[in-house]
């Protein structure tokens, strides 16, 4: 007892390479996003000496300090690459899906 | 090795929860002292107080419908949004205990600060247009999209007035030592203050008065952190390797500070903690609310963006500035206890940035900080009153008693009586915790949060063969779990309790409740073959088109 407007969407090719698509945009986003965070707490784990390497022979500053915060602004860049994405293209693409589906 | 932290742990709710045993566990150095009546900090908090409440008279007049009043009719844009929800998240916590945190621990303290924001891109990739496509109101109405109406809806209302008591709790206790501190108020005072201006912003602005607190105190906050973060820099010649520098040469571990300590030594603890914190903010039902309050799911996914990057940058700030008060607040004696350097700081451990801003800004600016941390403290329990409110008088009591049988202003005003019923049970709780070590509460509230809510409402969302029974056993299995481990860890069983040894040996829950949450919920539904069941499991190929494409969602439309 399928709603014949949810029914129609689905028989919809546009349907199935969103859900494709923006899918595996979102996969591949996540899964660099939680390897690197992962990466970085079993370095922590395991061998923090890496973490622990001055930048600059005699300086203070780690190799560390970078490397934390590149994790943190490459996971809000990433945010900005699916949102451009999402926003963009696949918007699109959803965009005439309703528009086909609800005329 | 660590200074204790004082009382008010409770108020950094979440970096008491990530923080290491000692911390989390010792969090407790008596009730803070009360200091002398702060005129500065009291007039900008008036000021904010008259502009916020300026702002919900406002807001009254365009609260009509239900809709107007959850989720301000689906009306703020995307980037509004996103500054709202860096507000929710951004608080007390994030601005005193991680800087404490890097205070005390150096890069310890920086691994923590990152763990803190790593779900904020995981919540944008897997949840947030889906969110929007699915909810109306609240996380209820996505979980029970397609399963039994009244028990999971149930279940989930639980979950999140469960949630928002325990961490209306951590906030008025906190708020309550924060201000005696600060302002050299009465924590009674105080806490009845938190709570009648929470229940005026909520009953009579809604969604948006509240949006608009944390509008003003996101950008407040943020305003705040910039300059001081000019002034410390500015202190060491703009250089970063200048201040580490001279941090290094301040702090009792030396060279030590500049690298991986031994906070993070225990993997499963680390995994546990991350999962528990990733999982259990994507699960928080007032965090969640913000989803429904933008048009589309275009405008979530833009407010994602907006938030990750600001929060991003404030932590960064706040790493900084913890660096610059090891040098700054770390050698001064004016600072520090009967001026013994190195001693007990005034006011407890969570305070260098309080006294990093005096040092650097004089009185006035730190008057300003303590203004933005008690704005910080209304904006978060306004958020958190709303979405109790809602789990009441949306779920409860319009769903499930009245089986959506009852008029919109029927529903408006129970919720309105709900948040005023809130309001005053957490200055009841408020009261009677202050001298409680609250830290275990930080503990339940994300435990529950990421077994009990997340399970369900990922695999409603995801997993075509959920059903009402696997969803409800495996959500029973995921509360009761995490809270019993909780109870049996140290902050519950050897803090609370005084017993010598913990039973369950981790800080944290979430890696063993999630996963045998999950794994119930999988078997149970699995194993349930009722007609009811495969209904269920049918209407998924339908709700999975909304939760997509959008269509049949709620729009700003009522507009």
């Amino acid at each position: 007892m399928s709603d014949p407007i949810y029914e129609k969407v689905r028989g919809n090719p546009k349907f199935a390479e969103l859900v494709r698509r923006r899918g595996r945009l979102a996969a591949l986003l996540s899964a660099l996003v939680l390897g690197a965070y992962y990466c970085f707490m079993m370095v922590v784990a395991f061998a923090p000496q890496i973490l622990a390497v001055p930048l600059t022979e005699g300086g203070a500053l780690t190799i560390g300090a970078p490397i934390g915060a590149a994790i943190i602004i490459i996971s809000w860049l990433l945010t900005g690459v699916y949102s451009h994405f999402a926003n963009g293209p696949f918007e699109q693409l959803n965009n005439d899906i309703v528009r086909e589906t609800l005329k | 090795m660590i200074r204790p932290v004082a009382r008010i742990s409770a108020v950094m709710a979440a970096a008491v929860l990530i923080a290491a045993p000692a911390l989390a566990a010792g969090g407790d150095l008596g009730v803070v002292e009360k200091q002398p009546i702060n005129l500065s900090a009291i007039g900008m908090f008036l000021v904010f107080v008259l502009l916020t409440l300026g702002i919900t008279y406002w807001a009254a007049t365009r609260t009509r419908s239900a809709s107007d009043f959850y989720t301000a009719g689906g009306g703020i844009t995307g980037f509004q949004n996103g500054l709202a929800i860096a507000g929710d998240y951004m608080s007390a916590a994030t601005l005193l205990g991680l800087s404490s945190l890097v205070f005390a621990k150096g890069f310890d303290g920086f691994i923590y600060t990152i763990s803190f924001f790593v779900g904020w891109p995981i919540i944008l990739f897997l949840m947030a247009e889906r969110l929007r496509n699915l909810g109306r109101f609240t996380f209820a109405d996505i979980a029970s999209y397609r399963l039994d109406q009244s028990k999971i809806r149930t279940f989930a209302a639980l979950g999140s007035l469960a949630v928002v008591c325990f961490y209306l709790i951590v906030q008025m206790v906190g708020a309550g030592q924060l201000i005696k501190l600060l302002f050299g108020l009465d924590y009674a005072v105080a806490v009845v203050m938190v709570g009648v201006l929470m229940v005026v912003y909520v009953t009579f602005g809604g969604m948006i008065a509240t949006t608009w607190v944390q509008i003003i105190k996101a950008c407040l906050m943020l305003g705040g952190g910039i300059v001081l973060t000019l002034l410390a820099l500015s202190h060491f010649g703009f250089s970063l390797e200048a201040m580490a520098q001279s941090a290094m040469a301040s702090h009792k571990e030396g060279v030590k500070i500049m690298g991986p300590g031994t906070m993070m030594a225990d993997p499963v603890s680390a995994v546990s903690m991350s999962l528990g914190l990733v999982f259990g903010t994507a699960a928080l039902p007032h965090i969640m609310m913000r989803f429904f309050t933008v048009p589309n799911a275009r405008e979530a996914r833009k407010s994602v963006f907006v938030a990750s990057g600001i929060i991003g940058f404030f932590f960064l700030l706040v790493c900084v500035l913890g660096m610059a008060a090891i040098t700054i607040v770390g050698t001064d004696p004016q600072f520090f206890e009967g001026g013994q350097v190195g001693g007990k700081l005034l006011g407890g451990g969570n305070m260098p940035i309080m006294h990093l801003s005096k040092a650097l800004g004089g009185n006035l600016f730190l008057g300003f900080l303590s203004a933005v941390a008690f704005a910080t403290i209304l904006a978060v329990v306004s958020g958190l009153a709303l979405a109790g409110a809602s789990a009441i008088s949306h779920d409860i009591y319009a769903r499930v008693i009245k089986k959506g049988q009852c008029s919109e202003q029927e529903e408006l005003r129970v919720s309105k009586w709900a948040s005023l019923v809130l309001g005053a049970l957490g200055v009841v709780l408020g009261i009677m915790f202050e001298k409680q070590n609250v830290a275990f509460l930080v503990g339940l509230t994300f435990g529950i949060a990421a077994s009990a809510n997340f399970p369900i409402l990922i695999l409603s969302m995801y997993w075509k063969g959920l059903t009402t029974k696997g969803a409800l056993w495996g959500g029973l299995t995921g509360l009761i779990s995490a809270v019993t481990m909780v109870i049996l860890s140290k902050a519950v069983w050897v803090v609370v309790l005084e017993k010598p040894a913990p039973i369950f040996p981790y800080e944290h829950p979430a890696l063993f409740s999630m996963t045998l949450a999950f794994l119930v919920t999988f078997v149970v539904s699995k194993l349930d073959r009722s007609e009811q069941a495969k209904a269920e499991i049918a209407a998924f190929d339908d709700q999975y088109v909304r939760s997509q494409t959008g269509i049949g969602a709620a729009a700003a439309s009522n507009h």
